[in-house]
């Protein structure tokens, strides 16, 4: 753990936010496009990897470079890289820093030893979703999470408000970058040892100080690389070097869709409770935190609706906002690129929720069948 | 392999990157490269029904790709007599040759005088420039 107090130590002086802040101020204004986008410390890399450029959650990011099949493809069979730094990073630490996020976050923080990292929910009085997280623990008292870019602010400011005595929350996301590295071969592309799921460790790539987490958004054995900012294209040029293939936001989308991780904005928001989303496994019931009577109550009571994987049994490509026969919604859909079908995910009335049950999605104005399935929609054959 | 960008001469273009071939009274239609470019790799392609009528200017199909639904705009109208089941089956051959293997419907015109109203392909490369 020397190692990786460094990282925090050297995070947590002063003025470095702000520096980076500015370093990383490559704001840009896109013609015809009145808000301001944020680029990363990799922005260079991708234009001139060929990337095409879309506007997501305030960020200029890559989408694809040569096309989503062959990079979703290449994090199934080998390995694929990821530039995912306009993801929030929040430290959270001191003396009560354990208990305050015990008492905001959905799942047990007591079950996480220091270089673990856990899926969580920040839940509203509502049971409803404010962000899902990784939470990480460095050592008794030094905690990060780890927020989706659109929710950084929010998830920020909500623990900002509610910092107790004897903890610190800052938000340290213009100081990291954040690269993924995601497939089979990604920890043999890396030369890593393997290690479990939601572990991290301190370690270095060509001498670069990097954090390596056990975590992913693709279904795929893999790790999270964090580095200081001004260290990303180092990084990036190093996994690129190794072989891995990279991948834009489109291919994030389908792997992580086909193994049905939900995504917050789509398959889950501040209006949906963590029962109905299918996420309790991820709320410690026995726990106190945020809305945790009424996510008690809906789970006694059975909750009228619940998210479902579905698969499209006739041609046709769902999409967010379809509606679905019998009072649901198509909150995720795509194409998914290993089954070449239509996959989605959608609230039905929970008697329509079981696997196997045929349900009728209206593609614009055009009722085609699916039928809910078991997670995930995706799974390899093992040999 | 995806096709390298083309706009052939000898077919009629439409604004809307869809282009027609035509021979003897009937139209082969699909769209340019710059459509299929601009959408990235079809997944689905939504056909009309052999028999239905097209009219110009006004959509027949839909094109998919993993993240972009398009309409797709008739530069004629008339009749469908085929339709490339083959584009429906793989549509990604619209993405590897979007003149040829890759048309979408061949149709009857009703109106061959619409043709008058299109762009050659100098004027089409022109309009894509624009773009």
């Amino acid at each position: 753990m020397e190692a990786s107090a460094r990282i925090l130590t050297r995070a947590a002086s002063g003025s470095a936010g702000a520096e980076a802040g500015e370093r990383r101020g490559g704001e840009v204004r896109v013609a015809g496009v009145e808000s301001t986008l944020l680029r990363t410390p990799l922005y260079e890399r991708h234009v001139s990897l060929g990337a095409r450029m879309v506007p997501f959650a305030g960020w200029e990011m890559p989408v694809q470079y040569e096309g989503v099949i062959a990079e979703h493809r290449a994090v199934r069979t080998d390995c694929g890289a990821f530039d995912v730094s306009h993801m929030g990073e929040i430290h959270v630490d001191g003396p009560t820093a354990q208990a305050f996020l015990q008492s905001m976050l959905s799942n047990d923080l007591e079950r996480v030893q220091d270089g673990g990292a856990q899926y969580t929910l920040l839940t509203n009085d509502r049971g409803g979703i404010v962000d899902d997280l990784i939470v990480y623990r460095f050592a008794h008292g030094q905690f990060m999470v780890v927020a989706n870019a659109s929710n950084r602010a929010a998830v920020y400011e909500w623990l900002k408000e509610r910092e107790p005595r004897g903890a610190e929350v800052r938000d340290a996301s213009d100081e990291y970058a954040l690269v993924a590295v995601q497939g089979p071969r990604s920890l043999e592309r890396l030369g890593l040892p393997e290690s479990p799921a939601f572990t991290h460790t301190m370690g270095e790539l060509d001498g670069i100080e990097v954090l390596i987490s056990r975590t992913g958004y693709t279904g795929e054995l893999g790790v999270e690389l964090c580095c200081a900012e001004e260290d990303a294209p180092a990084v990036w040029d190093a996994v690129l070097e190794r072989g891995a293939v990279p991948c834009g936001l489109g291919a994030r989308d389908t792997l992580r869709l086909e193994v049905c991780y939900p995504l917050h904005g789509n398959d889950i928001s501040q209006e949906t409770d963590a029962i109905s989303a299918g996420l309790g496994w991820a709320c410690a019931l026995d726990t106190e935190f945020t809305g945790v009577a009424e996510l008690r109550r809906i789970r006694e009571a059975g909750s009228a609706r619940c998210l479902v994987p579905f698969v499209m049994e006739e041609k046709a490509v769902p999409r967010q906002g379809m509606p679905i026969e019998g009072g649901g919604e198509v909150t995720s859909g795509t194409h998914s690129p290993m089954l070449e079908r239509g996959i989605g995910m959608g609230y039905v009335p929970t008697q329509s929720g079981a696997p196997g049950t045929e349900i009728m999605v209206d593609v614009r104005g055009r009722p085609r069948r699916a039928r809910v399935v078991r997670k995930p929609i995706y799974q390899r054959e093992e040999a | 392999m995806p096709a390298t960008e083309s706009y052939p001469d000898g077919l009629y273009y439409h604004p809307e990157h869809d282009w027609a071939r035509v021979e003897d009274g009937e139209a082969t239609l699909g769209i340019t490269w710059f459509a299929q470019d601009a959408l990235g790799e079809l997944v689905h392609y939504e056909a009309p029904a052999v028999g239905s009528k097209v009219e110009k200017d006004s959509p027949y199909g839909e094109v998919e790709s993993v993240k972009a639904v398009s309409e797709v705009v008739a530069p004629l109208s008339g009749e469908v007599l085929e339709v490339n089941e083959k584009a429906v089956d793989e549509p990604e051959i619209v993405n590897d040759g979007p003149y040829d293997d890759g048309w979408l419907v061949r149709i009857r015109m009703s109106d061959p005088s619409e043709l008058d109203t299109l762009m050659s392909a100098e004027a089409y490369r022109a309009h894509v420039a624009e773009q």
